[in-house]
């Protein structure tokens, strides 16, 4: 049966898509597995978001529909042309949350340079979703000088994160479970087109990109390294971790290298325009933080993490659902 | 549910604290421990304080903290 | 070269015969494997994982209760996260062990909480239905346990029960250090446990059993400070109790929260998972506070509990085997299909071992 885990983006979604969803549709744009799916020059993509609480400290279901989409499709290189949102209503949503929410997308949208053209909706009845549910598809043109893809990484590339991780799943975390966490934590939500039109006009030459969504970094670059059949080590004390943050991790027993972002991106490219990147990236204010973090290397395909000390530890897959620890 | 950076007492209301570190707030309860004032540091552990720290040592530890992580894990 | 090199070499010149010291704190677990200090340690000097994760030795008829209340009474279970996949053994005909997270899969009405503070606002808000907190833990949970019960008896909230596994530590180690199976040459005490007790507590591991011990603090500088303390004592043959964590450990420890601790919870002997019957190291709820001790609130029919076949968690909870050389360790045993419960607590050895493995990462 479906558990929770399944949700978690780490090794049990893995095997789900693996064998209950590749294996009977098959074909080549769905199996590369990248954030969108290429076919000819046009990369498509969709997800669906069902984040609660609907509103968290820096940003809200409606922002996260739009931002994410958007993230899949430029992290392929793609320029967006448009999205399609559907919406799953529950009987007894207030009409004011839906207008915040849509109102919340607009804002979004325009950030992006992007429109939303094509919609849908569904009202089920109390008890059949969780007040709202938002899908996004979106689809975008694909530039053939600009296609990142992890079959591109090189030996010795650069490993670089576009800012500070884990922010998104310690907000989110934090206002819901009854914790009664709060202070500076905010989500990372935003959309990132901004910062991709950065590298793509100084014409570097990004080999690959990806979103560090549910799994963390730590799963999404184990992803870019299985796709690269390449292993990237990580520098623990490169990566870029927000005070509050990191106490909130501590406190909730969460590694902040397996906590979900959205609005950053992996990237990586030659070593050679490592600083340029970093460079072009802090420039925006959406990139502020931007650092590299680690580099390509031959190896056992993977991901490894050199500690403080110079000790060196594996990075797994995410596996299930993040829990807490008791002390 | 350890932090081991002992965090601030920033408010108090009966047997419950607002305390905070490095920009993160959280409420405490206050139980176990006698005579918690605003302005003093507490060890929090399963959302209670477990143990006052003086403030002098507190900030020194919270120091080491700070060069432990410069540069690094924290910005 | 930082302090925590400095230490590092300065272990690397221990010349006398090999050094196993043991920690026994979950969080010691997590943090020295994330820190790879198994890989940093020179060989003469090693530090080994003990009985510390309070998850891990909690026998497996606890999680049978636990799902049996749910099932049998329909109750909440508030719960920390740690205790959401350790299998039970009433696997009822399925091919996979039962758990918290596969109950509330199929409809039990398990919530994760990160202190007994959120069972008890679960109590207040749902006055009807009956609240069971899952009380795990040894001396820096406990005290937070009997406030939440006191807290309860004082508002009258009589829906909420605590399902108790309390341990204590200290007779723990006195087993160990007088153990036949392995030497330990020093413990590393843990940190927030001493907290609550205070360093005096160790003094009869010293006087008595003549081990070293160090309290140490979380971070890897401070778990080094704290080894480099013991070889410092084996050389200068005076074992005693260092305090290596200042500040937050103190003389005589937190007296309010132990006395809270002693109001709700009565000593009794306890049943850990790998070291068998330790006398006097558990703790049962008092008889004034059985309104609120879901064992005897509550009757359940309960199979008698089997510990998985072929599981070596006692073995490594003894400090007897380490978790890679487990037959079943990344192969029938994974955080996805555990066999025991060292496997999938975040304070598990094997956890701790499957998730830092040195090396590779595939």
């Amino acid at each position: 049966m479906i558990v929770i885990g399944h949700g978690a983006g780490g090794r049990l979604t893995h095997e789900l898509v693996e064998r209950h969803f590749l294996k009977p549709l098959q074909n080549p744009a769905l199996s590369a597995m990248l954030d969108s799916g290429c076919v000819g020059d046009l990369a498509m993509t969709t997800d669906a978001f069902v984040v609660t609480p609907r509103f968290f400290p820096g940003g809200d279901l409606g922002r996260l529909a739009v931002a994410g989409t958007v993230n899949d499709l430029v992290a392929v290189g793609a320029i967006p042309i448009g999205l399609c949102a559907a919406f799953i209503l529950e009987e007894g949503l207030a009409l004011e949350e839906l207008d915040r929410l849509v109102a919340s997308m607009a804002a979004t949208a325009r950030e992006a340079g992007v429109e939303v053209v094509a919609g849908d909706t569904k009202v089920v009845p109390r008890g059949a979703c969780d007040g709202a549910f938002i899908t996004t598809s979106g689809v975008g043109r694909l530039d053939p000088g600009f296609r990142p893809e992890p079959a591109r990484i090189q030996t010795g590339d650069a490993v670089l994160v576009t800012g500070t991780l884990a922010d998104h799943g310690v907000a989110v975390m934090a206002c819901r479970e009854g914790l009664r966490l709060g202070g500076e934590l905010r989500s990372d939500v935003a959309p990132l087109r901004v910062l991709v039109d950065a590298l793509r006009d100084a014409d570097l030459e990004v080999h690959a990109m990806r979103d560090p969504t549910r799994g963390g970094a730590a799963q999404c670059l184990f992803e870019l390294a299985q796709g690269a059949q390449r292993r990237v080590v990580l520098r623990e004390q490169a990566i870029p971790v927000a005070a509050p943050v990191r106490a909130a991790c501590e406190l909730l027993g969460l590694d902040p290298l397996y906590v979900a972002n959205e609005g950053k991106l992996m990237v990586v490219l030659p070593e050679a325009q490592a600083e340029q990147a970093v460079a072009l990236l802090r420039a925006q204010p959406l990139g502020a933080h931007a650092a590299i973090i680690g580099q390509v290397e031959d190896g056992t395909p993977g991901c490894e993490l050199i500690t403080a000390l110079g000790g060196r530890r594996s990075l797994r897959m995410a596996s299930g659902e993040l829990l807490p620890r008791i002390c | 549910m350890c932090l081991a950076v002992p965090m601030e007492v920033v408010r108090i209301e009966g047997s419950s604290g607002l305390v905070r570190s490095s920009g993160l707030e959280l409420e405490v309860g206050l139980d176990l421990l006698e005579e918690v004032q605003v302005g003093d540091y507490v060890i929090v552990h399963a959302g209670y304080a477990i143990q006052a720290v003086p403030a002098d040592e507190a900030k020194e530890t919270l120091a080491i903290f700070d060069r432990l992580f410069e540069g690094g894990l924290r910005i | 070269m930082n302090e925590a090199q400095a230490l590092l070499a300065q272990l690397a010149e221990w010349g006398g015969p090999p050094l196993t010291f043991m920690e026994v704190c979950g969080t010691h677990t997590m943090a020295a494997a994330r820190a790879g200090l198994r890989t940093l340690l020179p060989e003469r000097v090693r530090l080994i994982s003990g009985p510390g994760c309070p998850v891990c030795v909690t026998p497996v008829g606890f999680i049978d209760h636990a799902l049996a209340l749910a099932q049998q009474h329909d109750v909440i279970l508030a719960t920390f996260g740690d205790l959401m996949r350790v299998p039970g053994s009433q696997r009822g005909g399925g091919a996979a062990p039962p758990s918290l997270q596969r109950a509330k899969a199929g409809g039990a009405d398990v919530r994760v909480v990160y202190s007994p503070l959120g069972a008890l606002a679960l109590a207040r808000a749902e006055r009807e239905r009956e609240v069971v907190f899952l009380g795990v833990g040894f001396e820096t949970t406990t005290p937070t346990v009997a406030a939440a019960v006191l807290q309860a008896a004082r508002e009258g909230l009589d829906n909420f029960s605590v399902l108790g596994a309390h341990k204590t530590i200290p007779e723990a180690m006195d087993a160990l250090a007088t153990s036949d199976e392995l030497r330990v040459d020093g413990f590393l005490c843990p940190g927030h446990v001493s907290v609550i007790l205070g360093p005096e507590v160790y003094a009869p591991l010293v006087e008595q059993r003549g081990v070293p011990c160090a309290i140490a603090g979380f971070e890897t500088v401070e778990i080094l400070r704290g080894l480099a303390a013991m070889v410092a004592q084996i050389e200068a043959g005076q074992p005693r109790v260092d305090n290596c964590y200042m500040g937050a450990v103190r003389a005589g420890g937190n007296p309010k929260a132990r006395s809270i601790a002693a109001q709700v919870f009565t000593q009794v002997d306890s049943t850990w998972r790998g070291l068998g019957v330790i006398p006097q190291s558990g703790l049962e709820i008092a008889p004034a506070y059985a309104a609120h001790d879901a064992a005897r609130r509550f009757q359940v029919e309960l199979a008698a509990p089997v510990e998985p076949k072929g599981c070596r968690c006692g073995d490594v909870l003894r400090g007897v085997l380490d978790p890679a050389d487990c037959a079943l360790f990344g192969r029938a045993c994974t955080p996805e299909a555990p066999q025991g419960a060292c496997m999938v607590s975040s304070e598990g050895s094997c956890a701790a071992r499957y998730h830092y493995t040195e090396g590779e990462g595939s």
